[in-house]
């Protein structure tokens, strides 16, 4: 039976950044997902803010590892190579009574540790988003805030983990845990049995089930709370921010935000659905999005929408630590107090892509702290550099590039510009990519106006090529989502 | 470094449209003329149209499209033409400089004297008509179904809905009934037909395929692949009545629900658009806005014939051509064609009178609902009628035509605009 140190549950962007802050330890590490690739679940449908830290009550560790979190993102994105930019953020008091909570929320950033909050006056925020609605009676500006390449993030983290030794097994799923004297000794899988000495749970929506799996608190649950999301045509509205509306019960509320690749997007909804596999967009959602994207931008229109998409938060029921604090909905990290061996990180929702560095901090602290045996490596490389990417090249280099490799000169995505060459490296990456959507990740290819009208075709031809299997076996996100059935008769019989 | 390399006229696209050009332009005494496609052969879309139903009227014979495709790429190639396939136009400048990208000759400029974009359609997608419900693989649109099947050889699904009734859809249901699959309903969301009445006694009726007017599609069921659609009957206005929901167990939905003149290239280079056909506006010379560049085909809107696509891709390259050798002036006087409800629009939007002395002008147009009896077009010159065309009735999906004769040149000339009307007959 395989044998490793640790195991890693979920390859989201918790898993994968926990794998890549472990891989500088002497350590046999392996990653398993259910899914086919890495960053399929929550860690690419969300917002891709990484938020400044105004928002979570104070005392909380949401608020705790959101602050911190924060901090690493340059260093980070400097690292990993991939897109983020500390554009700032903006949270907009539409009419004098809402003007109050501006107050309200600053001074809870500042509690949190949130360097450079400011007022603005009404004068001021016009002056910077001009089409905000003319009833807008000022702004929190929150100049740490930023925005990420959310795909970005979790692939280049698991690239570089991979890098470093890091095992990443895909289609594969968690079912128990091997115990043996309430230590952790293994954990059995759809596809059989894997030791280890740790178990790290980063299950994202399935963290509680992992978790009541070895016993521990049955009384927490996790309820998907849905969020949908449109993303606009930049040739019909483009927003060069990140647009709140004051927090209100139901969360943070309807946004607008520009992402790193240029589209705006509006977005999210927030609504409990029943199934943690329900990310269907449904028309009361898209409803509600046309209704409340009014009160920060009177006039937008979802006509403008060139795709729609939702996530599922992963809204956990934890009390807060922190007993002084009377919150149940903070992050759960914390070593298993029943057995030992065991790392539970749940009800990891927003702001938990902006914390998740400080997570993966943290869950190396806990390792340390029980005892583990933890040595560091002593060529251990931080750096991953990202793929050419034909898009951003001048035509000098872009012709510098198809004269090494001539694909790199056939176009695939007329919207995205993305090509043929871009798409065989990736099939051939650290951590390949074997479906559409991974491909999509990684490349943006079929994500413009025609959503893969052009580029589908040539996608699948070029999996079924590189992969060399047959084009029934090409699929858009695994195993049961297969693009083809069978040959036409003219193929089969070889007339065609 | 990026070479330029020069040419007299730069046609974008080898489909029908793009091939008659080049071929007008040559024969109209152009020296070099390249036709650049992203596509490996040249035909566009004609290449996956493997049914019969093209020309009829340029060569009186029932063909299929790769036929039809096949007598303008002979015709290019014992024309000299030269042909740059498997090669994207990245950009064009007002100043005629083509940038184009492929494995061979990797990122170029090109430099044209006269431009003639003839880049197609496109289909419209899943997320432009936002159809709720989860994202599975198996929604593809018609096109991307009829280039998987009849070009690739591949089967994309076993249980079909198509969802609209436009003609590639209405097609694929025949091809796909062929094919052994279960086409299980067509589903139009308007009270009429989308496409040619033909293609609906033809491949559905014929088939035993049933069409569903009045009703659409309220959401996408299955997590990995489609299991089902949800399907509504909807109102006057149409809004979806959800006490009619049922729900139709699927493996694929097709989308026919329309095409969109792929004009990004167009609109990049500044040229003024009309926002009803999503095309250039253009005059009978099928100028544009900048005066040397010229448009032909779908890109300048959806045309439902081949023959009426090459026959004015012909006119775009003859007057691509006279731009070249100086005889053209661009300041030329234009008058506009109006058209009244329930005419929709009409190309070309403006016209020369002075063309009218070489060659009549045919309008061509859509109307915005169907007249199910007689009608009658009318073109009037200021105020009066000058000649009419009667119709048994006018559909949406079926373009309505007419022609200016050259006779009517003294009137044209005289007069500041040119109107057209659609009235029952009584
Ligand atoms: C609508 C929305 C908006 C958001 N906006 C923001 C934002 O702007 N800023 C921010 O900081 N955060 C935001 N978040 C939160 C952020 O996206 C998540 O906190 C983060 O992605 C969680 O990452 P994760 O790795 O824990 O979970 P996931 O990405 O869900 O990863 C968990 C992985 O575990 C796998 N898995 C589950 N069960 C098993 C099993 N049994 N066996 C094997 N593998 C398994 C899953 O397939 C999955 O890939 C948002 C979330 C949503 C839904
Ligand atoms: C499915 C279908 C069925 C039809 N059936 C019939 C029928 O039965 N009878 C009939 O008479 N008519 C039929 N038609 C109509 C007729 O075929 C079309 O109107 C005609 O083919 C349009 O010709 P085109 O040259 O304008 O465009 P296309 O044939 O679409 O050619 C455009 C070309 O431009 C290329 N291109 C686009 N952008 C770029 C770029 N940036 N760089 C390089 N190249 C580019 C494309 O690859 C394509 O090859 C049918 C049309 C369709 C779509």
């Amino acid at each position: 039976m395989d044998s490793y140190d640790v195991v890693i549950i979920g390859a989201g962007v918790v898993g994968c950044l926990t794998a890549r802050f472990l891989s500088r330890y002497q350590l046999r590490i392996l990653v398993i997902e259910k899914e086919s690739d890495v960053g399929a679940g929550t860690s690419s449908a969300n917002s891709a803010l990484i938020h400044a830290g105004y928002d979570p009550l104070p005392g909380t560790l949401k608020a705790a590892l959101n602050v911190r979190g924060n901090e690493m993102w340059d260093q980070l994105a400097d690292e990993l190579d991939f897109d983020f930019e500390r554009c700032g953020d903006y949270v907009a008091a539409i009419g004098e009574d809402e003007f109050q909570q501006l107050q309200i929320l600053k001074r809870q950033g500042e509690q949190n540790g949130v360097p450079g909050l400011k007022i603005l006056s009404v004068d001021e925020i016009r002056k910077r988003i001009p089409n905000i609605n003319p009833e807008v009676s000022g702004a929190l500006f929150a100049p740490t805030a930023g925005i990420c390449d959310t795909f970005a993030v979790t692939i280049a983290a698991a690239e570089n983990a991979q890098m470093n030794g890091v095992m990443f097994r895909f289609d594969t799923c968690f079912e128990s845990f091997l115990v043996e004297k309430h230590r952790i000794v293994g954990i059995r899988t759809d596809r059989g049995d894997i030791r280890c000495q740790w178990v790290i749970n980063a299950a994202g929506l399935y963290a509680d089930e992992v978790m009541h799996q070895a016993g521990s608190h049955p009384e927490f649950m996790i309820h998907p709370r849905r969020g949908e999301y449109c993303v606009f045509d930049p040739a019909c509205f483009q927003i060069d921010t990140v647009l709140f509306p004051v927090p209100s019960e139901k969360g943070k509320g309807v946004l607008f935000f520009k992402t790193t690749h240029g589209n705006t997007i509006v977005g999210p909804t927030s609504e409990f659905v029943d199934c943690k596999e329900d990310k269907a967009v449904s028309v009361t959602g898209l409803r509600y999005l046309e209704e409340q994207m009014q009160r920060l931008i009177p006039g937008a229109d979802l006509r403008w929408t060139i795709a729609s998409f939702s996530g599922l938060r992963a809204s956990g029921n934890a009390i807060c630590t922190n007993s002084d604090v009377d919150y149940s909905g903070d992050f759960l990290i914390e070593s298993d107090k029943t057995v030992k061996g065991l790392i539970h990180c749940a009800g990891i929702e927003s702001p938990g892509l902006s914390a998740s560095p400080a997570i993966a901090e943290r869950i190396c602290l806990l390792l340390e702290q029980s005892g583990f045996e933890m040595i560091e490596k002593p060529y251990w490389n931080p750096r991953r550099k990202r793929r050419p990417c034909f898009r951003h090249l001048t035509n000098e280099e872009r012709n510098e590039l198809i004269a090494q490799d001539p694909r790199y000169g056939r176009i695939v995505c007329r919207c995205e510009m993305v090509t043929e060459g871009e798409i065989a490296a990736e099939i051939h990456a650290p951590i390949p990519a074997r479906t559409y959507d991974a491909i999509k990740r990684r490349t943006w290819c079929g994500t413009g106006r025609c959503q893969g009208g052009f580029d589908m075709i040539r996608v699948v031809e070029i999996l079924t090529r590189e992969l060399n299997l047959s084009s029934e076996k090409i699929s858009k996100n695994g195993p049961g989502s297969e693009f083809i059935f069978s040959e036409t008769k003219n193929q089969r019989s070889g007339q065609c | 470094m990026l070479t330029v390399h020069a040419y007299d006229v730069i046609v974008i696209g080898s489909g029908p449209a793009g091939l008659a050009a080049a071929v007008s332009a040559k024969k109209n005494g152009v020296n070099s003329v390249l036709v650049i496609d992203r596509d490996v052969e040249p035909g566009g879309i004609l290449l996956q149209c493997v049914h019969s139903g093209f020309g009829l009227e340029t060569f009186g014979e029932d063909l299929p499209g790769p036929s039809y495709a096949q007598r303008y790429i002979l015709e290019a190639e014992s024309q000299k033409i030269n042909l740059l396939m498997d090669t994207m136009v990245l950009d064009i400048t007002s100043d005629f400089v083509v940038t184009v990208s492929n494995e061979t000759i990797g990122v170029q400029r090109l430099q044209a004297k006269a431009i003639v974009l003839a880049m197609g359609c496109r289909e419209r997608s899943r997320a432009q008509i936002r159809i709720p419900g989860t994202r599975p693989a198996g929604v593809y649109t018609a096109g991307t179904a009829q280039r998987w099947v009849n070009v690739e050889g591949l089967m994309p699904g076993k249980n079909f809905v198509i969802l609209g009734s436009g003609d590639i859809g209405m097609i694929m249901a025949r091809r796909l009934s062929l094919e052994g699959a279960r086409v299980n309903r067509v589903v139009e969301i308007m009270p009429y037909l989308n496409g040619l009445s033909r293609n609906y006694v033809q491949c559905l009726q014929d088939y035993d395929i049933p069409l569903f007017l009045n009703h659409t599609i309220n959401k996408i069921l299955g997590k990995k692949r489609v299991e089902a659609v949800e399907v509504v009957r909807v109102d006057q206005n149409r809004k979806v009545q959800p006490e009619t929901a049922e729900i139709i167990p699927c493996d694929t939905l097709l989308l026919s629900v329309g095409l969109i003149p792929e004009n990004e290239l167009t609109r990049k280079i500044g040229v003024s658009m009309d926002p009803i056909t999503g095309g250039a506006i253009v005059d009978n010379c099928f100028e544009t806005s900048i005066p040397g560049i010229f448009v032909a085909g779908n890109v300048v809107h959806v045309y439902d014939l081949v023959d009426y696509v090459s026959q004015d891709g012909t006119t775009a390259g003859k007057y691509a051509a006279s731009f070249i050798q100086c005889n053209w002036n661009s300041n030329r006087r234009k008058i506009p064609v109006i058209v009244e409800e329930p005419l929709r629009y009409v190309v070309p939007q403006k016209i020369c009178p002075d063309t009218l002395r070489e060659s009549a002008i045919r309008l061509l147009m859509r109307v915005s609902y169907p007249m199910e009896y007689p009608v009658q077009v009318s073109l009037f010159t200021d105020q009066k009628e000058i000649l009419n065309k009667t119709y048994p009735y006018v559909r949406p999906g079926e373009m309505v035509s007419i022609q200016i004769p050259k006779s009517a040149y003294d009137l044209i000339m005289a007069s500041q605009e040119v109107r057209l009307k659609v009235l029952r007959k009584e």
